[in-house]
């Protein structure tokens, strides 16, 4: 029997395909077989292709890393590896061994190089607070309520030191 | 903001405005967050679940720029409305597979739309029309720096924000754009040009997502590296090859007016004529015309119909939408006999 797909070399390889119910039977070569496992590998959903990454670097001989466990969450290296997901912020830290590869691996790099929620939100907090304290202090005054008016401006004094000493260090 | 209300209202992604809005269907950025400590909704209770969907509308409720919203529980909508939002691009269809502890929060221009629980706790996503990435981001970006004020998001300063796949891990943001390229596919060029877009590691989908295939003409282009590189770099990739298929779409529309008008004339004017006279029309074929008369639109060989009015059908012709229109459940052959219906009308009153 010759291969379905080349015609050329004699079939050693047989698949049976199923899709929407239909079932195809395919004989092939050794190289269009290979052709033809990469194409669906790429149909793999991504769990299986994540497990398999990880399979290549050195977690899988690794015995200790099946039994890594989330502190945090539960999840198992080998959850991970079967379902292709990590279970919370903290599993990048309790598999970080095995992840930095990994990561490497699927962007190129692994450092991230983008926004932080930190600084965008930290300057953006204390402005909030500030502006709220503020409006607080002119309502106390108003309200000639000097004692909680004198608490707030301290407040906001401090608010300020912080703010300055934030830009020093950005600066450094 | 009730669900029926979308209805009177045209989708943000097929407004027809904007940059290159002749191919550049729509520019689109999504940020995946996750709230530290909390399991990510596949591995997580009821309880956790419904625990981080209280805490992120919440603090959407605090968000100045997401004053104009509507929370929309999952649990509360049957199976129409669900379809509804996937159709007009407010939540994937995979959230939709799914209701208890999950939401879709939409702005009522919908622009902006966060996906509660899906594959990570929060799915921001913005929209606009044509070719406007940078500003779809700058959106994107002033929400997420509020958000971050009231969510503790999962975040490490080496790997960036914490996703539940380390495929999105980093910037957790995906900028993708809609694009129409029927002259790239007539003339056989497509496949040439996807292979290079998968070259330099950009994804390719179809009109509805991950795993839809082509229809009309309709491809999305987004970034697959979320890590290494921060957002505007990211955007300016994009971008770049953004332009070039531009180009090349272009110079395949000018190649087929100068050297193969009638064949041209002939395939938009057929579409236009079946659109027209048609009595039973599936969303598959509706699709592939309304392509078609489209592209008769941007060469100016076809006249005297409204872009707005054409780019409407393109999901008013969607299975929900014809359901939400006649307010009842439709069989299939009902629906495209109603669908063929508001075709006719749509594009035969615009014509006298």
């Amino acid at each position: 029997m010759l291969c379905d797909d080349c015609g050329k070399n004699p079939a050693t390889v047989h698949l049976t395909e199923i899709i929407d119910d239909q079932m195809t039977e395919l004989h092939l070569c050794e190289e269009c077989a290979h052709k033809k496992s990469q194409e669906i590998e790429q149909n793999f959903g991504l769990g299986d292709l994540l497990g398999g990454m990880v399979d290549i670097n050195k977690a899988e001989k690794d015995p200790e890393a099946a039994k890594i466990k989330c502190p945090n969450c539960g999840l198992s290296y080998t959850d991970f590896k079967k379902i292709g997901r990590l279970g919370c912020g903290d599993c990048y830290i309790a598999f970080k061994k095995y992840l930095a590869p990994l990561l490497k691996r699927i962007h190129g790099s692994s450092q991230h190089m983008g926004k932080t929620p930190a600084k965008s939100a930290m300057g953006l907090k204390e402005k909030i607070d500030e502006r709220d304290l503020r409006n607080k202090l002119q309502r106390a005054i108003e309200q000639e309520q000097f004692e909680e008016a004198a608490r707030l401006r301290d407040q906001i004094k401090e608010h300020e030191k912080k703010a300055a000493e934030e830009n020093d260090e950005d600066k450094e | 903001m009730k669900i029926n209300d979308l209805l009177n209202h045209g989708s943000e992604w097929l407004r027809g405005t904007g940059p290159n809005s002749d191919i550049v269907i729509s520019s689109r950025i999504r940020l995946a967050r996750n709230l530290n400590k909390l399991p990510f909704p596949h591995w997580a209770n009821k309880k956790q679940c419904e625990q981080v969907l209280n805490a992120i509308t919440e603090a959407a409720s605090r968000v100045s720029l997401l004053k104009q919203t509507t929370v929309f529980k999952l649990s509360e909508l049957d199976a129409i409305d669900k379809q509804f939002l996937v159709e007009r691009h407010l939540m994937s269809h995979d959230h939709a597979q799914k209701s208890e502890g999950r939401a879709v929060v939409v702005d009522n221009e919908e622009i902006v739309s966060i996906m509660v629980n899906e594959e990570d706790h929060l799915r921001m996503q913005v929209m606009q029309s044509g070719f406007n990435l940078y500003e779809t981001w700058n959106i994107g970006n002033k929400i997420d720096d509020l958000l971050a004020i009231e969510l503790p998001y999962a975040f490490l300063p080496e790997w960036g924000y914490l996703t539940a796949c380390p495929t999105n891990t980093g910037t957790g943001m995906r900028g993708s754009v809609m694009l129409h390229l029927p002259a790239l596919v007539m003339t056989r060029q497509i496949d040439r040009v996807l292979a290079a877009i998968a070259k330099l590691s950009f994804n390719t989908r179809g009109l509805y997502g991950e795993g839809t295939q082509a229809l009309g003409n309709f491809f999305q282009i987004s970034n697959q590296v979320s890590l290494g590189h921060g957002e505007d770099e990211i955007i300016g990739n994009i971008n770049g090859i953004i332009r070039q298929i531009i180009e090349q779409e272009h110079q395949a529309r000018e190649l087929m007016f100068s050297k193969n008008k009638a064949l041209l004339e002939d395939k938009i004017n057929r579409s236009f004529g079946i659109l027209k006279s048609a009595y039973i029309i599936s969303s598959q074929e509706t699709i592939e015309l309304l392509s078609l008369v489209r592209l008769g639109l941007d060469l100016g060989l076809i006249k005297h119909i409204d872009r707005a009015r054409l780019n409407d059908l393109f999901i008013t012709t969607q299975p929900a939408h014809l359901q939400k229109i006649e307010n009842k459940k439709l069989t299939s052959e009902e629906r495209d006999v109603k669908r063929a219906d508001i075709i006719r009308k749509r594009l035969g009153v615009s014509n006298s």
